[in-house]
């Protein structure tokens, strides 16, 4: 569908960029303001962001919640991507519905059930609950984004060169690690940081699922918020913000340069055939 | 399930059957497995007790154990929740809330998937890439962002004042269009990203033998654009429409005493009430209103894939 852009197109597109932008623009200005009161400019000035580093138990909060980031997207990862490889090969198997019905679900499933019911199985467990809940917890939900990035990419994936490989006595796994993971890898990766930024924005999972001692960074935001908005977390925001931005950014810069390569590879390849 | 689409079955090894195994397993004991615990506790009575809930089930006292606490349950929790207005009235109004900002999110959001699809191919992935970059910023974040918008003295309102449009700061804050500014704000690249996707596959030489037939652009539109953008409609619907009746940050942050929506409920019933037997019962009943549409939308999705693949 390519025809020129019109002005209703080009209107709409401002304006809904603008929506969308407009508020975290504003929240970063805001962050870098001197006066208290959030919503009057009182010249410029890095107080808060300095106030920042003296806060203890923001920092606890953005420790515990990096760890449980980074844990719990590698095993999503992980668990993810295996998903992904049997709904797209496994073919036909006793369940094949009920499995991929439970990775779809959690897509759309309302975070307050989701959170409800891993603290009730925690608690029918009797697991004492902190760091590793929330971990798991995260984990169940961010796979099954990762096994629906993953499958995207497995789906449009040539299989003949796995047949090749296998039909040359490559056994499964080898062929696994050297053919199916480079090609992708991108998909892998998107899901890892995916599965990452939403354990780090997690408060409503997050918030049943935790015990004494594991607040995590969005559950002390929110509890600050619900007294007022105060610079002291628009300057938070603001480094979640540029940390993610700057973080989605690269990541697509590189698989830009891959294809682009990829693509320059082909064609040195087919030219060298004719 | 079609059967000419679910890939040839390959030879299982034990390998395949263990590769099956990890993430089912994984699936089961951490995402059904708790649903059934929450029926189950919807059933018990609430108890001053760790956990505050009665009969548990002891795995030591073995079938007896079994026995007592199935004779040990009631549907009290869910009387209750009929007898109460604060329940009906939540649900009605989740779905309520719900129903509207999916409508507005579409009219918003349909303009822009269109003018994206529309705009010159080397343009295309920055666009998407500008769409996607909001969905993984905070979505707590985002929402506070409009805190300090909205309120009283807030900037829309010192614009607003300092143009001379209004003589008094309007209340939005705290009130239900909040909440659907919210919604519509949180949810609008899970619209935008299917709704481009359909909108971009439509060949444009269809449009263009409509208008060489004479059929005016509007007509054209109605005819051929939207009717095979509808797969991106309804996906980008459900997506919208099913988390927005359990949201509990927005309305909790932008709405009202008076804004009722279940998510909330439900998060006051659990942490302020303690009362987990009777925010179990409002889980059951919010998983039975969605479960609907949320198979709609599996069997969608399972279509869409299946087509690409």
């Amino acid at each position: 569908m390519t025809r020129g852009p019109t002005w209703f197109n080009i209107t709409s597109l401002v304006a809904g960029f603008s929506f969308l932008y407009l508020p975290i623009v504003l929240l970063v200005i805001y962050s870098f303001n001197e006066s208290r009161l959030v919503t009057v400019w009182g010249g410029f000035s890095t107080k808060w962001y300095a106030s920042l580093l003296h806060n203890d138990q923001l920092l606890d909060a953005a420790w515990v919640t990096l760890r449980v980031a980074f844990v719990s997207a590698c095993l999503a990862t992980v668990i993810g991507t295996i998903a992904a490889l049997v709904l797209v090969r496994s073919g036909r198997f006793v369940g094949r519905s009920l499995f991929s019905g439970m990775i779809f679900a959690p897509l759309v499933m309302p975070e307050v059930i989701l959170g409800l019911s891993l603290l009730l199985l925690f608690v029918a467990m009797d697991t004492s609950r902190g760091f590793w809940t929330v971990m798991l917890a995260h984990t169940t939900f961010a796979a099954c984004y990762v096994a629906v990035v993953v499958q995207s990419r497995l789906v449009g994936f040539d299989k003949s060169i796995e047949e090749a490989a296998e039909d040359l006595g490559c056994p499964p796994v080898k062929t696994f690690f050297l053919i199916t993971l480079p090609i992708i890898l991108p998909g892998v990766i998107a899901g890892w940081m995916l599965a990452f930024t939403l354990s780090l924005d997690d408060l409503v999972i997050a918030s049943f699922t935790t015990g004494p001692g594991a607040t995590t960074l969005p559950m002390k935001i929110y509890s600050q918020v619900r007294l007022g908005v105060t610079p002291e977390i628009n300057a938070v925001c603001t480094i979640l913000v540029g940390l993610v931005t700057i973080g989605v950014i690269a990541a697509s810069l590189v698989t830009k340069r891959q294809q682009v390569q990829k693509e320059r590879d082909e064609r040195a390849a087919f030219g060298a055939e004719g | 399930m079609d059967e000419e689409h679910v890939p040839a079955q390959p030879k299982r090894t034990l390998g395949g059957w263990l590769l099956i195994a990890v993430p089912y397993l994984w699936l089961l004991v951490f995402f059904l497995a708790p649903f059934l615990i929450v029926f189950k506790i919807s059933l018990s009575q609430v108890a001053i007790s760790i956990p505050p809930y009665t009969p548990t089930f002891d795995l030591a006292e073995g079938w007896q154990g079994l026995v007592d606490s199935i004779s040990g349950f009631t549907f009290d929790n869910y009387i209750w929740l009929t007898e109460d207005d604060l329940y009906w009235k939540s649900y009605l109004s989740s779905v309520i809330i719900a129903a509207i900002s999916t409508l507005l999110t579409l009219v918003i959001g349909y303009p822009i998937a269109y003018g994206m699809a529309r705009s010159p191919q080397s343009l295309r992935p920055t666009l998407l890439m500008l769409v996607i970059l909001p969905f993984w910023t905070s979505f707590l974040i985002r929402v506070y962002a409009w805190i300090g918008i909205l309120k009283n003295e807030g900037l829309l309102n010192q614009l607003l004042l300092s143009l001379g449009l209004i003589s008094e700061p309007l209340t939005i804050l705290n009130t239900n269009i909040a909440v659907f500014i919210g919604i519509v704000y949180s949810y609008l690249p899970f619209l935008v990203l299917p709704l481009y996707a359909s909108l971009e596959r439509i060949d444009g030489s269809l449009l263009e033998a409509a208008e060489d037939l004479g059929c005016p652009p509007w007509k054209a539109f109605w005819k051929i654009t939207v009717p095979l953008s509808l797969p991106g409609v309804i996906a980008g619907c459900f997506l919208v429409f099913i988390p927005a009746v359990g949201e509990f940050v927005i309305p909790d942050l932008l709405g009202g005493s008076n804004t009722l929506m279940i998510g909330k409920t439900l998060w006051s019933e659990f942490f302020n009430n303690r009362d987990w037997p009777v925010s179990s019962a409002v889980a059951v009943i919010l998983l039975m209103i969605l479960v609907v549409p949320i198979v709609l939308f599996q069997n969608q999705q399972q279509k869409m894939s299946e087509k690409d693949g």
